[in-house]
């Protein structure tokens, strides 16, 4: 049998816990005055692979609600997604969820 | 701007439209590289909401990688201003620097969502001029990566 070992880092007792019990966290997209409907919704499409239509949808409740959901995961996958978000120039930030 | 058979982007602009994207480009670059943070919080944003041990690790990890990556596709830009043909990499840098100029311009004009027209001999009449123009840009852009 083979056991998988996190690499060496250091964690804090917090890190321990949350990533023991995995508990997710969601990727949340705000919505901001400057960037482009047209770009938000690509944005999705190339990040996530989503379709069309559901990076449309995803922008739609960006804009309309202020906010959307746009992936959920853990610690590490969550924090990637807002990094390629923020290199997108997107206002993204990580939470768990509720 | 629009996709070609063979894959590559055909860049059709003016001498003077040319211009000015080299010119912002290295102005993006010149505030970039400074120790300037005022006007750049949009594209270093928070990664955390609720966690200031989180996300003041976050802010480090992930601070130079952005700035590197910026400055790279300014480069690219620069590189490629007079080119009419940029391949789908070039494409996106370009996508990358130009959203990066707006929001740094955005900022700086507090743009809002309903805002009205700009009375022509308000001071800032050139700044918005160039910011539509960016926006303008940047639709072209993704609308040919998107076909």
């Amino acid at each position: 049998m083979k056991a998988t070992l996190a690499p060496a880092e250091v964690h804090n007792p917090v890190d321990e816990v949350d990533d023991v019990t995995d508990r997710p966290w969601v990727v949340i997209v705000w919505n901001d005055p400057i960037n482009l409907m047209d770009y938000v919704t690509f944005v999705f499409q190339k990040l996530f692979g989503y379709s069309r239509e559901k990076a449309t949808k995803l922008m739609l409740d960006v804009h309309q609600k202020g906010r959307a959901v746009v992936s959920n995961g853990t610690r590490e996958k969550a924090e990637l997604d807002v990094f390629r978000l923020h290199e997108h120039g997107l206002w993204a930030t990580m939470q768990h969820d509720e | 701007m629009h996709r070609t058979r063979n894959g590559t982007f055909e860049l059709r602009l003016g001498d003077d439209e040319r211009e000015l994207i080299a010119r912002l480009a290295a102005e993006l670059r010149d505030l970039l590289v400074s120790e300037e943070t005022d006007g750049l919080e949009r594209l270093y944003p928070p990664g955390y909401a609720n966690d200031p041990d989180r996300e003041q690790e976050y802010q480090q990890l992930t601070h130079d990688e952005l700035l590197t990556k910026r400055l790279a596709s300014i480069d690219v830009v620069e590189q490629t201003v007079t080119q009419t043909s940029l391949d789908e990499d070039q494409i996106n840098a370009w996508m990358g620097a130009i959203n990066d100029l707006r929001l740094v311009l955005g900022t700086r004009l507090d743009v809002t969502e309903d805002m009205d027209d700009i009375e022509p001999d308000d001071p800032r009449a050139g700044a918005f001029a160039v910011y539509h123009y960016l926006t303008y840009l940047l639709a072209e852009i993704v609308y040919a990566l998107a076909s």
